[in-house]
């Protein structure tokens, strides 16, 4: 037997991968096999650490050692001097992005400390393939819990209790949902898991089934067991491929361990689940569109109600909850209600996986208790926005939340609050926008992805959104009236009222928060026909400035349309009449001599 | 009700695909709802989604071709139309989108000579936009097959597009 006296967890999430984390691995055995340390280093190869931003990143075990940006290069000074003669790497620690101060233990670094992992507490951790590692870190022993000390009434009491509610976005208290799927009648019911992380920014799902899909399946089957259903499908994006495989794994494993399939761990409760890949399309993230999409349909979505807990897939009662719900119900059920209720707020209890994205320093995953401010997850997990900055706004809930200015950044991000300001929870996707960012052209960007996505069954959400589009695209086209932002809001209204699913009653959602915190950026795109961020290519005028302009004449000669004039060595002019204000000369200029404003 | 046209392929190279995509529906016609699987075998067989092959999955899973067409033409990955050996995918999420995604497509829309949704004539590269694939920590980001390339600047592209043949 192998003395294991150090780990090397290397994480290999999709982002660690494509940044050459596979090769990091085979260069450690390499390094580790030359040094003859093969038998006592052990090598894990773990999930998602969170800190997307400085891939490739692992952690030295039992020191705590942190290494990020590592390259296979690394990997032989790594095991000489580190592992072999204990004498860390310096270059290879976390800098502080305020300080420059160098830190080593991976818990004393912010964007860590300041977490709480519920949802991802294996993630990081286990590795990925590994259904030991799964059990050794007490997995399945809420399920037998489940199975052989609870009765199902006691399982959905103790869900309800713990005020775990809905993470896809709707928030729906999840105790409550499988309560009602467990009163539906019938003998056939469904567990269904939504993996299909649609809102651009969000990648949490993503990660949570990369690093620890065993949670999730875990969670699935004590779902089965609550409303009585033996039966689980879970439904995965296809721009998934990494999660797609690692789930596929895990399932075969509890299939060899008999921890899925019939009489599991000889109760009598049978389980079984299939994986369903989706096909690219937006709106099957909305329960009903998903369950068509499964039974083969067009995945248009449907009134409700009857709601898929009394008749949902093939008609029958289906209870359908997002990855992140399903990750927390282990813990709840090992650790108890209490212990998850006692983090949070009033209404919003427990914690919440945030997707950080966009204009901030560390890009990535991180779990926090529901209530902490914006502030502190821009700025102290965050570490801020790069290149000195200002913040523009935060964009929270995907395209069917808002926009939050500045002077919001200390409210309490929970459910209530949020509502409060227009925006909502949503899957989780936290995109930083700085200075630079049009919120005009934000609004007019998910309104366009809107328009993609929508399956066009109802009219309110297939014509109204072209109308919004439109509109917007006239405004950041420099054609846009006063009168339409009356219109637009109007509008805006109509659609969330009648439209037939959230993905349309949600669509308006970021024109109404830009319309209420940056109104005077849409006036002066219509009445001053200006954009101040310099995004909205129609209304920007580039100019050459005649002290620095060499008369190199590039800028000239890239021109497609020949608007810029001009002797050699002399200062160029562009002629405003002809310049369609592609920006190319803009790019060429390697004097810094041309303006857009 | 009308006579639906029986799909007999002829003997040929792509008689083989026929036999292997039956194949797959024959050993799955237990599992409920399982056209989209279905599409997603012959997308992988035939490379893309000619009239005949959406005819040829009717007939074998008695389904009507109007059904299969929907289903088809509803969902963005699959492909009615010939593709390329590789599929370019631009992420445009809103993370990517903040971080000059719209400039990466730009960038290669004027290298391939195609326009976004287009394949180039020599069938290497098909060129498309996604909304997001979630790997927002590394905007922008572009998926080239199922590899994923990130942290992207224009001028990396070159290097990127010579590894795939």
């Amino acid at each position: 037997m192998n003395n294991i006296r150090t780990q090397l967890l290397i994480c290999q999430g999709t982002s660690c991968v494509s940044n050459g984390a596979v090769e990091v691995v085979k260069a450690f055995k390499a390094a580790l096999k030359e040094a003859k340390l093969d038998k006592e280093v052990e090598i894990i190869t773990t999930g998602c650490m969170g800190i997307c931003e400085l891939g490739p990143v692992m952690v030295v075990y039992p020191d705590g050692v942190f290494y990020q940006r590592v390259t296979p290069e690394d990997t032989r000074e790594i095991v000489q001097e580190h592992l072999l003669k204990g004498r860390v790497v310096q270059r290879l620690f976390y800098k502080k992005p305020d300080t420059g101060e160098l830190i080593s233990i991976m818990e004393e670094i912010d964007f860590f400390k300041l977490q709480k992992t519920i949802a991802r507490r294996n993630c990081g951790i286990i590795d990925v393939n590994a259904i030991d590692d799964y059990i050794g870190a007490d997995g399945f022993v809420a399920l037998g819990k489940v199975l052989t000390e609870m009765t199902p009434q006691e399982v959905i009491e103790e869900i309800k209790k713990s005020g775990l509610r809905g993470r896809g976005g709707a928030g729906f208290p999840t105790g409550l949902k499988w309560e009602f799927a467990a009163k539906a009648p019938g003998k056939q019911k469904y567990v269904l898991c939504n993996a299909d992380e649609g809102d651009p920014g969000a990648f949490m799902d993503r990660s949570m089934l990369e690093g620890d899909s065993y949670s999730v399946l875990e969670a699935m089957m004590i779902a089965g067991y609550a409303i009585g259903a033996n039966q689980g499908y879970i439904y995965v994006r296809a721009e998934y491929p990494l999660a797609i495989k690692r789930l596929e794994i895990a399932i075969a494993e509890m299939r060899k361990y008999e921890l899925l399939g019939k009489n599991i761990l000889n109760t009598g409760f049978d389980f079984d689940v299939e994986i369903r890949i989706g096909a690219g399309a937006f709106v099957c993230g909305e329960e009903t569109a998903l369950i068509h999409s499964i039974e083969g349909k067009r995945g248009e979505p449907r009134p409700r109600p009857p709601f898929p807990a009394n008749k949902g897939l093939f008609g029958l009662p289906t209870v359908l909850n997002n990855v992140e719900t399903l990750a927390n119900i282990p813990y709840i059920i090992l650790h108890g209600a209490e212990n998850f209720a006692s983090m949070g707020t009033e209404k919003s209890k427990g914690t919440k996986v945030f997707a950080l994205a966009g204009d901030v320093t560390n890009t990535g995953l991180i779990e926090v208790p529901i209530g902490i401010t914006l502030r502190e997850i821009v700025y102290n997990i965050g570490g801020g926005i790069p290149n000195n900055k200002k913040l523009r706004a935060v964009q929270i809930g995907g395209p069917s939340g808002g926009c939050i200015p500045e002077e919001h950044l200390d409210a309490r991000i929970d459910y209530e609050s949020l509502k409060e300001l227009g925006a909502i929870m949503g899957s989780g996707g936290l995109v930083v926008m700085d200075e630079d960012t049009c919120m005009v052209d934000i609004a007019r960007y998910f309104m366009n992805f809107i328009q993609d996505e929508s399956c066009g069954k109802c009219t309110p959400c297939r014509e109204g959104t072209r109308i919004m589009l439109d509109m917007l695209t006239k405004i950041c086209q420099g054609k846009g009236k006063m009168e339409d932002l009356d219109v637009l809001e109007e509008l805006a209204v109509r659609i969330q009222d009648t439209s037939l699913c959230a993905l349309g009653q949600t669509a308006p959602n970021p024109i109404l928060t830009t319309l209420r915190y940056f109104r005077d950026e849409y006036i002066e795109h219509i009445r001053d026909k200006k954009c101040r961020a310099g995004v909205c290519k129609s209304l920007l005028k580039f100019e050459i400035n005649p002290e620095k302009c060499t008369g190199c004449t590039v800028c000239a000669i890239k021109c497609p349309v020949k608007a810029i004039s001009g002797e050699k060595k002399k200062p160029h002019k562009i002629d405003q009449n002809i310049c369609i204000k592609c920006g190319v000369c803009y790019d060429a200029c390697r004097f810094n001599a041309i303006k857009s404003h | 009700m009308s006579k639906m046209t029986i799909v007999e392929p002829k003997a040929s190279p792509s008689r083989e695909k026929y036999d292997q995509l039956k194949k797959f529906i024959v050993e799955n016609k237990d599992k409920r709802g399982y056209l989209i699987p279905a599409l997603y075998k012959a997308q992988e067989l035939f490379k893309y989604l000619p009239p005949e092959v959406m005819e040829f999955i009717a007939q074998e899973m008695n389904l009507s071709e109007s059904e299969v067409f929907g289903v088809a033409t509803f969902y963005s990955y699959f492909k009615t139309n010939p593709i390329g050996r590789h599929t370019i995918t631009v992420c445009m999420g809103t993370a990517c989108y903040v971080r000059g995604a719209q400039k990466i497509l730009d960038e290669l829309e004027k290298k391939l000579g195609i326009k976004e949704g287009e394949t180039t004539e020599d069938m290497r590269f098909t060129l498309g936009c996604q909304p997001c694939f979630g790997s927002c920590g590394m905007a922008p980001v572009i998926m080239i097959d199922n590899h994923v390339h990130g942290r992207l600047t224009t001028n990396m592209l070159d290097a990127i597009l010579e590894q795939y043949k």
